[in-house]
């Protein structure tokens, strides 16, 4: 079991200091904010180290920042081998919100990615099948961005009241 | 071929849609189209003007188990808060997880045998969670959906013949999991039908982020109340029971049935213990806080409900309402591993396989 | 089951015209669809398990929309099941029943708000008999909502139509809802 001080540490020693950095706010959980770019190696390495070896994705958020005009990703890591646990964050601009998909390392990621896509609108890289999940496909905006509108009709039934 | 079975399929347990691609009888694959029962639970979270109004729609998110959405809910809170709740409230809020976790067991079961053509197991347990659903109304005021646990402690105390009519129902429930298993567990119709299908061996499990019974049917111990102890779990003695293949292969959908059935007893053990530990005084609304106010900071928490690892992710702001809350919900994750484990199967065995993972759609959709 | 009730010793024959007797073996034979939608659909199960009994009203579960006589739309209608709702409705063979069971499809119950993707009553696309309130109502409440069911069943005349063309009902319902805007 470790503490997330040394999971980052362990990170910063494979990867440098560059790409990463630990941050905590008042209260709650620590995390590590990755570049986007890195987001794909760094989540491999975190789940083949055999001293990490965070081999299930409990949760993965899409969350939007407006005032930075900014959208973000946090992934909640787990091992069920040595019970810790690691949250991992990215940041992308609003413009072009890309991050690589983790859907290959972690299979949980294909279902949270399409609905972080549906809920926010980030767009994950070499997704299998990037599609909204919850929404029907001809919906307009995505909700949980703080300055959605919603639309006045879907297929000419009245959304409100 | 491709079929479509859903949204108003009788035993797709709510409004889920599977397109089902068809060689004969057989499942090529299975596409779930869900989202029809999506009402916006995070959207609400944001806009409520205090942490305490989200609890109601908790409730809605996994209705047949709403207790321990609820708990859920609250620790999370309670954790940014850092908040001390009272030893009474604790107990009560414990007792009744576990009660609600037999509850919620009982329909997943019950309904798993009506899919598979049993009728009869189905009302002996709907008459077992009626029973449970009496406690629960007279100590909320509702039988299904509660806001019954408060930030900080519960709504309001108990009903004074609380510890009396629970100590009675875990005496009457333990002779009928005997007669369930006689009438289900070991009914050769039902092994036939349950045995050596959907198969879901431990590594495609844990990649797909499987928890709660169906990882455990899987063989993997591993439960929250032991591994990440919350509330007062620690206290109590209790097993956890895995699938070991015993009419067929490990992971089948027979492990993930009786490792409910299983858990029932263990829910019951933990609640006697409870209950024999319990004070019997306490207010259990004097840690409530008046204003709900977190500081800046962000958490995860997850807690054990009867369909696996539920986990709130809440930011906050240092507003009154959340910034971001959202919902890792254990039907969600399982219905995505669908289609690894219905694979090769025969399309009657899909129903099967839907009741085994025991999924609420409320859950899947939020 | 009132007639039946009473004995018939000196003769076997009941006088009663057809539209009454028609009338009482329909409302006495209400099969309803057997699909559920959210919360109240598990207190819809309640009802029709141990405790409740529908079946002592000879109300029976059906699978498929062909064989129903009513649709209880149990829970929130959301605008991607909407067009669902309405397929299952015409689906049905006349003469046929709805009842809204729950706030939730009777006006959006607690998601009328911020609902973005909540149907705010089913009632804008498929005509309804009875409403029964509550989040959930009880099973008795239900009960209660088949029994002015058969209330309404009672006085109706077969021959006359029944609602009018369903059309005709919605571009109704759409009017009135830009009237109101
Ligand atoms: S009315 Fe209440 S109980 Fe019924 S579906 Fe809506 S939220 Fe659920």
């Amino acid at each position: 079991m470790k503490t997330p001080e040394e999971i980052f540490e362990h990170l910063t020693s494979q990867f440098g200091e560059d790409e990463l950095s630990f941050e905590s706010r008042d209260i709650g959980q620590p995390w590590i904010a990755v570049q986007a770019s890195k987001i794909r190696e760094v989540s491999k390495f975190l789940r083949d180290e055999p001293d990490l070896l965070f081999n299930t994705l409990m949760c993965l958020s899409g969350v939007h920042y407006p005032k930075e005009e900014e959208l973000g990703v946090a992934y909640h890591l787990n091992s069920t081998r040595h019970n810790h646990s690691i949250a991992l964050k990215v940041r992308v601009p609003e413009n072009e919100p890309n991050v690589p998909s983790v859907e290959s390392i972690w299979k949980t990621a294909n279902w949270h990615e399409r609905e972080a896509w549906d809920m926010t609108g980030v767009v994950f890289d070499d997704h299998p099948n990037h599609k909204r999940i919850l929404l029907p496909e001809d919906w307009e905006g995505h909700p949980l961005r703080k300055d959605y509108v919603q639309q006045e009709f879907y297929q000419g039934i009245p959304t409100g009241e | 071929m491709t079929i479509n079975m859903g949204p108003q399929h009788p035993s797709t347990h709510g409004v889920l849609r599977l397109e089902l691609d068809l060689d004969g009888e057989v499942i090529k694959n299975t596409r779930p189209n869900i989202g029809y029962l999506h009402r916006c639970f995070e959207k609400y979270a944001e806009k409520m003007d205090d942490y305490s109004k989200v609890v109601p729609y908790t409730d809605r998110m996994d209705y047949v188990s709403a207790m321990n959405q609820e708990h859920g809910y609250v620790i999370a809170v309670e954790r940014m808060l850092e908040l001390e709740v009272p030893e009474r409230v604790e107990y009560i809020r414990v007792i009744l997880a576990e009660l609600q976790r037999i509850a919620s067991h009982l329909l997943g079961i019950g309904t798993f045998g009506l899919d598979l053509g049993a009728f009869t197991p189905f009302l002996y347990c709907f008459t077992e969670r009626e029973k449970i659903l009496d406690i629960f109304e007279r100590t909320s005021g509702a039988r299904l959906l509660y806001n019954y646990f408060a930030i900080g402690g519960l709504i309001k105390d108990v009903h004074p013949d609380f510890k009396k009519d629970t100590a009675e129902f875990t005496k009457t429930l333990r002779p009928v999991i005997k007669e369930l298993n006689d009438l289900l567990s070991t009914n050769q119709i039902f092994i036939k039908r349950t045995a050596n299908i959907g198969v879901l061996p431990e590594k495609v499990a844990l990649n797909y982020g499987a928890s709660g019974p169906v990882l455990r049917g899987s063989g993997v111990e591993w439960d929250l109340r032991k591994n990440d102890p919350y509330s007062i779990y620690d206290r109590f003695e209790f097993d956890i029971p895995t699938g070991m293949g015993e009419v067929g292969t490990i992971g089948d959908c027979w492990d993930r049935y009786i490792v409910r059935v299983r858990e029932m007893e263990q829910s019951l053990r933990i609640i006697e213990q409870a209950l024999d530990s319990m004070p019997d005084e306490g207010d259990v609304t004097e840690a409530v806080p008046k204003r709900i106010r977190p500081k800046e900071g962000e958490l995860y928490a997850r807690t054990e409900t009867p369909r696996g690892e539920l986990g709130y992710y809440i930011i906050s702001d240092k507003s009154a309402s959340p910034y971001r809350v959202k919902a890792r919900a254990p039907s969600f994750v399982h219905l995505g591993l669908l289609p690894a484990i219905s694979k090769g199967a025969l399309i009657a065995d899909m129903v099967a396989i839907v009741g085994s993972i025991d999924i609420v759609l409320g859950e899947v959709d939020r | 089951m009132g007639m039946l009730d009473k004995k018939y010793h000196d003769s076997n024959i009941i006088i009663v015209s057809l539209e009454k007797a028609l009338n009482w073996a329909r409302k006495n034979s209400l099969w309803y669809e057997q699909f559920g939608l959210a919360c109240c659909a598990i207190e819809m199960m309640a009802t029709a398990a141990s405790r409740y009994d529908f079946d002592r009203f000879g109300i029976l579960p059906r699978s498929s929309p062909r064989q129903a006589d009513v649709m209880i739309v149990a829970g929130t209608v959301t605008l991607k099941m909407a067009s669902r709702i309405e397929r299952l409705y015409e689906q049905m063979s006349e003469p046929r029943y709805v009842i809204s069971m729950g706030s939730c499809s009777n006006c959006g119950g607690p998601y009328w708000e911020h609902g973005y993707h909540v149907l705010k009553g089913v009632d804008k696309v498929i005509p309804v008999d009875v409403y029964v309130p509550g989040c959930p109502p009880r099973p008795e409440a239900l009960l209660e909502g088949f029994l002015k069911l058969q209330e309404k069943i009672t006085g109706e005349t077969i021959i006359g139509e029944k609602d009018k063309d369903l059309e005709a009902v919605k571009a109704e319902i759409i009017d009135s809802n830009k009237d109101e805007d």
